[in-house]
């Protein structure tokens, strides 16, 4: 069994606090949350939808106004919540900038977000692992930290209730606050909570995340998703999102069209290309005529990942419209020893966010050393190896039908980065032997 | 006034404020493809859209007026493309790209898209974008299957289409074009991998060179002079287009005061605000928030703001206000301050609500959406000064 030590983030105000069970506090578990009321944003459910404008991909909305709707409602949610003083710090009074260089990586300095914490130890060699109900979950969270649920609606229209009973009928999706936020507006979204699903990806949960970046049409509210292995720490299925005005540098990053769905970009056909001059190996998935299409592809690419027990972070970006997958093996070198101890004494733990290009850096001497150079080789830590990497996307493809574009597109393809100086940072050490997974 | 009425005279008078009268006629006479854009208007709308451009989308003027630019994307958009424009248009800098857009009728066209900022002389704020639209030539495509080279375009050399490509930006681009050939008009793919050749770079170049003269010239005449780069500027630094355009969005009544500079100044004002109070944009940038307190405004409330500000605490208070016409209001005011990229107070933001006003909230208090309001002015404020890039120096 391989496992690492690290320090847990608190994600909310009852982490700590989880021994007691005793209820008759408002959480989100059995006991309470089918009793109790909580505001009900319910998003538009297109199968009803008979109007085919809204169905037409080329009518892009431009004024819509529920798409201000859900951004209004999570940012004066959040508000709120930071005004009754419910986060463990205020992260906008944290400093950030923008790493000199030519991808343009972000560096926060965080000091509070680790404090007062021990390292515990995660087993980092399974991907997927039994809920254990002993453990912290969401349902021992409090219902202040909840910000409102997130459903589909019954029919073509958008809703929302200030004051909606829960009731038992259909398992509430949740949006709670992040109390340790890595920005503005960090907010955890956990599908159907009372059903205790652990860190696993499903079609039907990974669409939800999706329509959640759609519903906010906010370019810069992206949704993660980080597996058991690839520094999740909480094995209760959840996606986290928060606000940053800057694009990150994976959404930057050139790529190579390797792959396209059946149907053209106009019928539902998604483009699948890898991401060039990055450090972090990565699949990228855009275009389709409808959501629905693209999300249902990636949370097949992800079940398979996860079924072979590939540790893997995604970005869901660009109101949905972009998803970047991220197969990796950090947590597994470091448990064998294989990562740097100048990397491993920063404490970052390289996730979704942190692969987009965001670094949340706790020590004062990393934030104020940052460099691109830095930033860079700590993420190719992260990454598979070219042949591993190569191995791994040939299973996916396998498992999912796509057809690699062949070798004579390719050398017109990767002439599609005309913006991009051609100078980029020195590849990507060579990888030990050891970044294997096991399968 | 109501609000869309406001954003409506807003667009129609864009150009002629800053331009005079006579630079709509000026710029339809130019035979060249390019929309006008506003950052400073809340959507960023076009101001202008050239007779070329509409003939050459299918739009009318009426079309296109007052939407933003995205309406020409399509599911065959480049998102990295977006992505890149998005940030030319943050960092308040020219950009030259190849972009798939769609005409009217959904059919999509190749395009270079050529974007530059236009710059006050006198404050270095960014006036207008122009985008600047090439067609790409050779690119009509009828029919081309999948994996077949594109063989049009002048002295096309059948197998590659690689034109001779000189000067300093090498265009390449590899593209997917839908063909229409089929009858519900979304056919067949046909794949086509072109260089941008110097015909297309040398029309972009110039189309931009005639449309900054005409501006420039037509400037003179209103004595608002507007330069091509940022001059640079004594006083309060104007604020960036992108951090106006994010709060462009923001429909609620709000305005933004800076505390680095004596009497803490309006620095931006919302169209909402300006509705709810009367006064025009120029009547208030620049001048502290007092003009709305009048005779019956209650010391008490004033104090407790003072106060809150001192602290750097938020605070709600209740407070009579005053509107042009000397009507008043009761004003359900949130004060808050507004931290940047550094982490330190940058802002000063002022939600107002109009206690009196119906709630159009669909749903949510009038309350939550002033939160609202306040966060988003928040996340737009936090990426000020992130970095490379103009910034706002406090």
């Amino acid at each position: 069994m391989l496992t690492i030590k690290r320090v847990p983030t608190v994600v909310s105000n009852f982490q700590e606090t989880a021994e007691s069970l005793g209820c008759g506090r408002n959480c989100l578990g059995k006991c309470c949350l089918p009793v109790s009321k909580l505001p009900l944003y319910s998003f538009k459910n297109e199968a009803k939808d008979e109007d085919p404008k809204g169905k037409n991909p080329l009518s892009v909305p431009d004024e819509d106004p529920t798409i201000d709707f859900l951004n209004t409602l999570v940012l004066g949610q959040w508000e709120d919540r930071l005004s009754r003083g419910l986060f463990r710090y205020d992260v906008t009074a944290c400093e950030s900038k923008v790493i000199e260089g030519e991808h343009g990586f972000i560096a926060q300095l965080n000091e509070g977000r680790h404090l007062k914490k021990r390292p515990t130890e995660f087993r980092v060699d399974q991907v997927l692992q039994p809920f254990d109900p002993r453990k912290f979950n969401f349902t021992k969270v409090g219902q202040e930290e909840v910000l409102f649920r997130f459903e589909e609606s019954a029919d073509e229209k958008a809703h929302y209730f200030d004051k909606a009973p829960v009731g038992t009928t259909s398992p509430p999706n949740v949006v709670a606050i992040n109390v340790s936020p890595i920005e503005y507006g960090h907010v955890l979204l956990i599908p159907r909570v009372l059903e205790c699903l652990p860190q696993k990806i499903d079609s039907e949960s990974f669409f939800l995340a999706v329509k959640m970046a759609a519903e906010a049409g906010s370019p810069y509210f992206r949704l993660g998703y980080n597996s058991l292995g690839a520094f999740a720490t909480i094995n209760h299925l959840h996606f986290q999102a928060y606000y940053l005005s800057v694009p990150f540098p994976v959404e930057k990053a050139p790529t190579k069209k390797i792959a396209r769905t059946k149907g053209g970009p106009t019928k539902g056909g998604v483009q699948v290309s890898s991401l060039m001059s990055y450090p972090v190996r990565g699949l990228v998935f855009e275009g389709g005529s409808d959501l629905q299409a693209l999300s249902d592809l990636v949370s097949n690419v992800c079940v398979f990942l996860q079924e072979n027990n590939t540790p893997f972070n995604v970005l869901i970006s660009d109101s949905g419209k972009r998803i970047f997958v991220f197969p990796q093996c950090y947590a597994e070198k470091q448990a064998l020893g294989e990562v740097s101890q100048e990397l491993l004494e920063t404490q970052v733990n390289p996730a979704a966010w942190e692969i987009s290009g965001h670094m949340v850096l706790k020590r004062r001497k990393d934030y104020d050393d940052a460099s691109e150079d830095y930033a860079w080789r700590l993420l190719a830590e992260v990454s598979l190896s070219e042949e591993r990497f190569k191995e791994v996307q040939e299973y996916i493809f396998e498992a999912t039908g796509l057809v690699e574009e062949s070798d004579e597109e390719d050398e017109l393809t990767q002439a599609e980065t005309p913006f991009l100086p051609a100078t980029v940072p020195p590849a990507a050490p060579h990888f030990p032997e050891g970044c294997l997974v096991s399968q | 006034m109501e609000a869309p009425q406001r954003r409506d005279r807003l667009v129609g008078q864009s150009l002629t404020s800053r331009y005079s009268e006579w630079v709509v006629e000026a710029l339809d006479e130019l035979t060249d493809n390019f929309l006008i854009s506003d950052p400073c208007i809340s959507g960023h709308p076009i101001v202008f859209a050239s007779p070329g451009f509409l003939k050459m989308s299918g739009y009318s003027r009426e079309d296109v007026l007052g939407r933003n630019g995205r309406i020409f994307q399509g599911p065959g958009t480049d998102r990295r493309s977006v992505i890149e424009i998005r940030e030319a248009i943050r960092e308040e800098r020219t950009m030259q790209i190849s972009l798939l857009n769609y005409r009217k009728d959904g059919r999509p066209m190749w395009i270079l898209f050529h974007l530059f900022p236009v710059f006050s002389r006198d404050d270095g704020q960014v006036i207008h974008f122009v985008a600047v639209q090439v067609p790409i030539s050779g690119r009509s495509a009828v029919g081309r299957r999948q994996g077949q080279r594109c063989l049009g375009g002048t002295g096309s050399v059948v197998g590659s289409c690689r034109r001779e490509v000189c000067g300093e930006m090498e265009l390449l681009c590899n593209l997917t074009v839908d063909s229409f050939v089929d009858s519900d008009n979304r056919g067949l793919e046909a794949k086509e991998s072109c260089e941008v050749g110097d015909l297309e770079k040398q029309k972009a170049a110039d189309a931009a060179n005639n449309v900054f003269s005409t501006l420039t010239h037509y400037s003179e005449l209103t004595g608002r002079i507007v330069c091509r780069t940022r001059c640079s500027s004594a006083g309060a630094a104007p604020l960036p287009s992108s951090l106006n355009i994010s709060l462009g969005r923001i429909k609620q009544s709000f305005v933004l005061t800076d505390p680095h500079f004596p009497g803490m100044p309006i620095v931006y004002a919302s169209d909402a605000f300006l509705s709810l109070t009367g006064y025009s944009r120029q009547e208030v940038l620049g001048r502290n928030c007092r003009f709305l307190s009048g005779p019956e405004t209650d010391d008490e409330a004033l104090q407790q703001l003072r106060a809150s500000i001192e602290a750097s605490n938020p605070c709600t208070v209740r407070i009579l206000n005053y509107r042009k016409d000397r009507s008043t209001f009761w004003n359900i005011l949130h004060v808050s301050p507004v931290r940047n990229a550094t982490g330190k107070i940058a802002f000063f933001v002022g939600v107002q609500i109009d206690e009196a006003a119906k709630a159009d909230g669909q749903g949510l208090s009038p309350g939550m959406r002033q939160l609202g309001a306040v966060g988003a002015v928040k996340v737009a404020v936090r990426s000020l000064s992130a970095g490379p890039g103009p910034s706002r120096s406090t």
